[in-house]
């Protein structure tokens, strides 16, 4: 049991990264990786959001749409927990967690609909994973989407100040990077 | 061109404001699913079916739904759709549902449906907004099937599925696989950045040129993109006054 989570782990994080080879949650990945800080910030509350969102979900398909065949609705089901329960997080962390909404507050309202969410969700579901190994695959890709978007961040810092030509500044040269850094990733397919 | 007529709202999705080339909206998908030419007209005309719909269904409903619980009313109506129609393609097109697998349910957190309810279905008649999904779902389709034509010419030297590239070409399988997804895409958008400021020099006003939208999938449809999408919107309709 342990070896498999540990296989998901490093299978979601690395191997399968979620930005890299599978292109979800690209927009927060090109818009807020600009400085490290906030990288990290967007990564931590990713994480955040995603584990939670698996766990919730991976409850409801199981407690509510799979005895009533429902089963079909999911996608309807998953879009609206994971909008709710985001709001719902945000309000929670405002009122009894003051210094966790001050470091994560600004991202929240931003991940409500990510697309990575509801892929996370919808994946656990397509590959028949149990609640403790869907959480476990929700950590995991978010924390591939937080090695990413950092270190995209530190390049791109980097990047300012070099010489770029004109057409590829801001959009192109950042895809380019991101290319690059695919590459890197493939890598990791000799992981497992 | 008459303003805001059928053929108008076709031309204007097709090309003034191609979803893809113009606005770079929905790129989740756009460059998950265009490893191939048939990949990419198949996810394009399922996206256009689904966003002709939900235009039509916004559209409808539009003086029924009370302003606070818009969206969430919005990503209901495209969710049912979504799901109709990825039924519709498990019963009866099983090998594209294979190839699109995950990205077809993941239709519903495109910013170009969301972004085309807030804009312009929330606000226009039934039969202009049905016209309007059309015309943007034509242009999302050609810009996926051209950028699956290029990665699958390069990557696989295929057309369609068909080999036209001479034996002697050795395919460059990576543009098949996620890093060129990326290097395409970036090879497209500093075209368009060449086209803007080519466009600026000579003084034309190139604000709807758009490089990426920023922050979230379908959250964008509140905060950036239809926000932007509104504003074009509007300016016409200040110009049509």
């Amino acid at each position: 049991m342990v070896k498999e989570l540990l296989i998901i782990l490093i299978s979601s994080s690395l191997v399968s990264n979620v930005v890299l080879s599978q292109f979800l949650g690209l927009c927060p990945f090109l818009g807020v990786s600009k400085k490290t800080e906030t990288a990290a910030g967007m990564g931590t509350a990713v994480i955040f959001v995603i584990t939670l969102a698996s766990a919730v979900a991976g409850a409801i398909y199981k407690f509510i749409l799979l005895p009533f065949n429902l089963t079909y609705l999911r996608t309807i089901v998953f879009i609206l927990v994971i909008a709710a329960l985001v709001q719902f997080v945000e309000m929670f962390l405002k009122k009894f967690m003051k210094s966790l909404y001050q470091a994560l507050g600004v991202y929240l309202p931003l991940i409500t609909t990510n697309c990575a969410v509801l892929g996370v969700a919808l994946t656990n579901v397509q590959k028949n994973y149990g609640i403790l190994t869907g959480i476990v695959n929700g950590f995991a890709t978010a924390l591939g989407f937080t090695i990413a978007i950092v270190i995209l961040a530190g390049i791109r810092e980097k990047l300012e100040y070099n010489d770029i030509p004109e057409s590829f500044k801001g959009m192109p040269i950042v895809l380019v990077t991101a290319g690059l850094m695919a590459i890197a990733f493939c890598g990791f397919s000799g992981l497992l | 061109m008459k303003q805001n007529s059928a053929a108008e709202r076709l031309v204007n999705g097709l090309i003034k404001e191609n979803p893809t080339f113009v606005l770079m909206l929905g790129m989740c998908p756009t460059l998950a699913v265009t490893t191939s030419a048939i990949n990419g007209l198949g996810m394009g005309l399922t996206t256009m079916v689904v966003l002709a719909l939900s235009n039509m269904f916004i559209s409808l409903l539009r003086k029924i739904i009370p302003d606070k619980v818009r969206i969430p009313a919005f990503i209901v109506i495209i969710a049912s759709f979504v799901t109709v129609v990825e039924l519709l393609l498990k019963a009866f097109i099983p090998f594209l549902y294979d190839a699109l697998g995950l990205y077809i349910p993941l239709i519903v957190v495109n910013c170009i449906i969301l972004g085309r309810a807030e804009a312009y279905a929330s606000k226009n008649g039934v039969v202009l907004s049905l016209f309007d999904g059309i015309g943007m779902g034509l242009g999302f389709t050609f810009a996926l099937t051209v950028i699956g034509a290029i990665r699958e010419l390069l990557g696989a030297g295929e057309f369609f599925g068909l080999r036209i590239m001479p034996e002697s070409y050795v395919p460059c399988s990576i543009f098949i696989l996620a890093p060129g997804a990326f290097f395409v895409l970036a090879g497209l958008t500093a075209i368009q950045n060449k086209i803007k400021l080519a466009g600026e020099r000579k003084g034309k006003d190139m604000s709807k040129i758009q490089s990426g939208c920023n922050l979230d999938c379908a959250g964008c449809g509140e905060k950036g993109c239809s926000r932007r999408l509104t504003d074009n919107v509007k300016e016409k309709e200040g110009n049509n006054g």
